[in-house]
């Protein structure tokens, strides 16, 4: 597959009349759609089909040009050229008008949602039902209500519940509910798993399947090789802008897909070396974090993690997960109970003060808003947090000798993928970004790594990369603590594994004593 | 309005130039549809400004304090601040310098003058950390406290030579000079406080110059070699960076204000010191205001500020002569100084611009293709 990649027109159209001969005419056709944007090619040529009451994995890495090529189906760019046809009829897609005027809808990854308002009135936003020009609810009620309907139970929604008190897979579902009523022929999934509990999972495939069941056609993109076979009628595979492969779910295997999606043979599972853990490095006792509007986020937690060993923090977005490491690493203010660093109590600590001592390295959960500044060069950007203590400051003076040698180290160390090291970050690729992060936390004399989602919107080689790093910081006796929203990333790399659900500690466990579908049921708070 | 984005240089320096052509042309089409002829308007004014050994002395001369206002507003713009107090913090400095220079006869020159200068600086850097304060404190917008804080100024400063009242008790402000006639204003700067000349009368270039481009020398150091400079690029650029870095951001808000302050303080002083050698609120009026486009002009880096510095002296020195020659009325510089500002502040309107002409082309294009 790799050497010869089945690129985009002859692959298509032959795999299709093989594959859907009795299929009725396709609901979208995506013709040699290529992109540019200024010193990148997003998609080359790229051909798509999507029949009505199919469901259409789009499959690729991070960067591949998924959302990129959703973006134009959907409006939001124009494509450099090609063209999409909807129907048969060719879609002059100027904006998402056009592309809903045309029966297209989108789930994005953030939803777009009043957080005030109700289920019904979030429906209805946009194109209320009026009598006389006075808003109508109760037939806009009866309208949606027919709708869910239609669908059997799996779109049960209670339509007068606010969206604020609502679950992630609920907010789901009033998306999709929202795309149906605006009468979507084609429904865009973007990513639509990331933040579902493996149950949540379950029970939107069950939806996408009777979407589908009722003619509705269904691009479903992610980057989850485990969840498409479950769901898929077909694969298609991105890689760096083109299509690189197809696939029908019951004829290939994950490694071939996983083949597909990087382009070579990639290791799926890291190689851990037996480590007897130390003594404790960090010590959280009976700890208890507000979040900035005063309700309590972390609720009287107590976990330790030794040197030498992986603590796993899994748990669904949202469970107090941010504010614990906020707490940890001197962001956020503890409420009570205390933290012990390698036997100090560092409880109250400020950033600075954890920066100053330097035993802790912190990969933030999220590298934009954190970890790193765009417009800075490679070289500041791995200095960010040490740029106020010698080597790389005397005096208040900055040293760039010593800058520049760390940042030729760490780049050469770390594999990131830069013309230079005045390169400003945000020319890099997610990937290298974050390995710049990962690069710079792994700092020397390193006690404790706290790595939030470290490979969160990564490509699979890098992904691979870290991973390694991480394993190699505990083979050397350091202590990491690991918190992933992504339970694969947890079962991998854990030697011990902690979930959170709603602020608690609901179960403490070594990795072996856990599985797939008893960690999903814990995350979803169901002890086991 | 726009951070000055970190781009390369050449792209940057092109946009600019794309963006100055755009004024001069609209600048053009507005002197000709008020019947003026546009030629004799530009020729007045380079004339006025470059053509005589009068006229470039008045454009050095004048670069000096539009250099340090550009870099006040700029210093603050990369902090992340909006400094629109540079107007304030000049009449500031400008009180401050005076009070200092008209007294203490019989100090030497070495003494004096720096004392008057640093005098000058803290005035402006005492009134830009008010703002900062605010910032940090309270939350209060520094956009906002900094224009009120003009008003303040302008207040004070007018009061401070105020020739007081005759019908009433009110006394007369502390610098007014009785003998100053009508036109109120301090006594003149003693000798050894005033800024030497470079090229006496009729030419009047003092060292205020050299003192300018020294300071964005320094500002370009202190962005690029210095801890301070790196934590106040990083507080500008992303606050949440900062706070993970463990950098103290309110700190570094609060000092970056009183840095800006400080420079256009001393833009007032270099003028009272060097060119008028007294304070009165004739001169100078709204200096703080040009600050803001030429920072933005500028996109705020020292080389970019002083060469539009230059560009905004070239307008203001030659418009006099602009007038003369071609009867073009000398406000219309005003109007091409806020047009700068349009086609600088709003990038999306040149994009916007760039972006529909290049697709009518594209259209035409395949229009052409079609018939073929």
């Amino acid at each position: 597959m790799n050497s010869a990649p089945v690129t985009g027109r002859v692959g298509l159209r032959h795999q299709s009349a093989g594959i859907r001969r009795n299929m009725p005419q396709p609901v979208l056709e995506v013709r040699g759609i290529t992109k540019h944007f200024p010193g990148v090619v997003a998609n080359r040529n790229i051909d798509l089909d999507l029949s009505p009451g199919e469901i259409l994995a789009v499959l690729g890495e991070n960067g591949a040009g998924k959302s990129t090529l959703m973006n134009i189906i959907y409006g939001l760019h124009p494509p450099t050229s090609g063209s999409i046809r909807v129907g048969g009829r060719r879609l002059e897609c100027r904006s998402p008008r056009d592309a809903i005027a045309a029966g297209i809808a989108m789930v994005h990854q953030d939803f777009q949602l009043v957080p005030t308002m109700t289920v019904l009135e979030n429906i209805v936003l946009g194109v209320e039902t009026t009598r006389r020009g006075v808003l109508d609810p109760a037939t806009a009620e009866r309208d949606v209500d027919e709708l869910c309907q239609r669908f059997g139970g799996q779109l049960d929604i209670n339509l007068q519940a606010v969206i604020d008190d609502l679950p992630v897979g609920m907010r789901q579902r009033v998306e999709i509910v929202k795309a149906l009523y605006r009468g979507a022929r084609i429904l865009i999934l973007d990513e639509p798993t990331a933040v579902l509990t493996p149950q949540e999972t379950g029970s939107l495939f069950q939806i996408m399947r009777g979407l589908r069941n009722q003619g509705t056609g269904i691009i479903f993109i992610t980057h989850k090789l485990k969840e498409v076979p479950d769901v898929a009628d077909r694969i298609v595979v991105l890689r760096q802008g083109a299509v690189v492969g197809h696939a029908r779910p019951g004829a290939t295997t994950e490694q071939a897909l996983a083949t597909m999606m990087v382009g070579r043979v990639p290791s799926l599972t890291v190689p851990k070396t037996t480590v007897v853990p130390g003594p404790p490095m960090l010590e959280v006792d009976n700890l208890t974090v507000h979040r900035d509007d005063g309700t309590i986020a972390v609720d009287r937690i107590s976990f330790e993690v030794n040197q030498g060993e992986i603590l796993g923090l899994a748990g669904v977005q949202g469970n107090g997960q941010t504010e614990l490491i906020g707490a940890l690493t001197g962001l956020r203010p503890v409420s009570s109970g205390t933290v012990r660093l390698n036997g100090r109590d560092t409880t109250q600590v400020s950033a600075r003060r954890v920066g100053r001592a330097g035993g802790t390295g912190h990969i933030p959960e999220d590298r934009h808003t954190h970890g790193t500044v765009e417009s800075f060069s490679v070289a500041q950007n791995l200095v960010l947090n040490l740029c106020n203590r010698p080597p790389f400051a005397r005096w208040g003076l900055l040293r760039l000798e010593a800058i520049r040698a760390h940042a030729r180290r760490k780049v050469a160390d770390f594999d990131i993928r830069t013309t230079s090291l005045e390169q400003p970050l945000g020319s890099l690729s997610g990937g290298n970004q974050q390995k710049l992060v990962v690069a710079r936390e792994m700092r020397d004399g390193l006690q404790l790594l706290i790595a939030s989602q470290p490979t969160r919107g990564v490509d699979m080689g890098s992904v691979e990369f870290i991973h390694h790093q991480i394993v190699q910081q505990r083979n050397t006796g350091r202590a990491v603590l690991l918190a992933s929203y992504d339970m694969d990333e947890i079962l991998a790399l854990a030697d011990r594994i902690a979930v959170m659900f709603e602020g608690r500690l609901i179960g403490l466990f070594p990795a072996a004593q856990v599985d797939r579908n008893r960690l999903g049921l814990l995350m979803s708070g169901i002890p086991a | 309005m726009p951070m000055p984005n970190a781009q390369p240089w050449p792209v940057a320096a092109l946009q600019t130039a794309v963006a100055l052509l755009g004024v001069a042309l609209l600048g053009a089409v507005l002197i000709a549809v008020l019947g003026y002829n546009p030629w004799a308007a530009f020729a007045g004014l380079a004339e006025g400004s470059l053509g005589t050994e009068r006229g470039l002395a008045a454009t050095v001369r004048k670069t000096a304090p539009f250099v340090l206002t550009g870099l006040s507003v700029a210093l603050a713009l990369k902090a992340g601040l909006f400094n629109f107090g540079a107007a304030g913090q000049f009449l500031m400095g400008s009180v401050g310098a005076v009070w200092v220079g008209i007294q203490f006869q019989g100090l030497p020159v070495w003494f004096h003058l720096p004392l008057a200068l640093a005098v000058g600086i803290g005035s402006g850097s005492a009134w830009g950390t008010i703002p900062g304060w605010l910032k940090v404190s309270t939350g209060a917008h520094e956009g906002i406290t900094t224009i009120m804080l003009n008003y303040v100024a302008a207040l004070f400063a007018g009061w401070s030579v105020f020739a007081g009242s005759s019908l009433s008790t009110t006394r007369p402000g502390p610098l007014w000079d009785p003998t100053s006639g009508p036109v109120s204003a301090s006594p003149d700067v003693l000798v050894s406080a005033r800024i030497p000349w470079i090229l006496g009368p009729p030419l009047r270039i003092h060292w205020g110059i050299a003192l300018a481009l020294l300071t964005a020398l320094l500002m370009w150091w202190l962005l690029e070699r210095t801890r301070f400079g790196f934590e106040l690029k990083t507080v500008g650029a992303k606050p949440l960076a900062a706070r993970y870095a463990g950098m103290r951001s309110g700190w570094t808000t609060v000092l970056a204000m009183t840095w800006a302050g400080g420079l256009a303080g001393l833009a007032g002083a270099i003028e009272t010191l060097g060119v008028n050698h007294k304070f009165a609120p004739e001169f100078g009026g709204g200096m703080g205001f040009e600050g803001i486009t030429i920072a933005l002009l500028g996109q705020g880096h020292p080389l970019g500020i002083v060469l539009a510095a230059l560009l905004f002296a070239v307008l203001d020195a030659g418009a006099s002569k602009m007038q003369f020659n071609s009867g073009v009325p000398s406000d219309i510089i005003q109007v091409v100084q806020a047009l700068i500002l349009i086609f600088v502040a709003a990038p999306a309107l040149a994009t916007w611009l760039l972006d529909r002409v290049s697709r009518t082309q594209r259209a035409s294009a395949a229009a052409a293709g079609l018939r073929a």
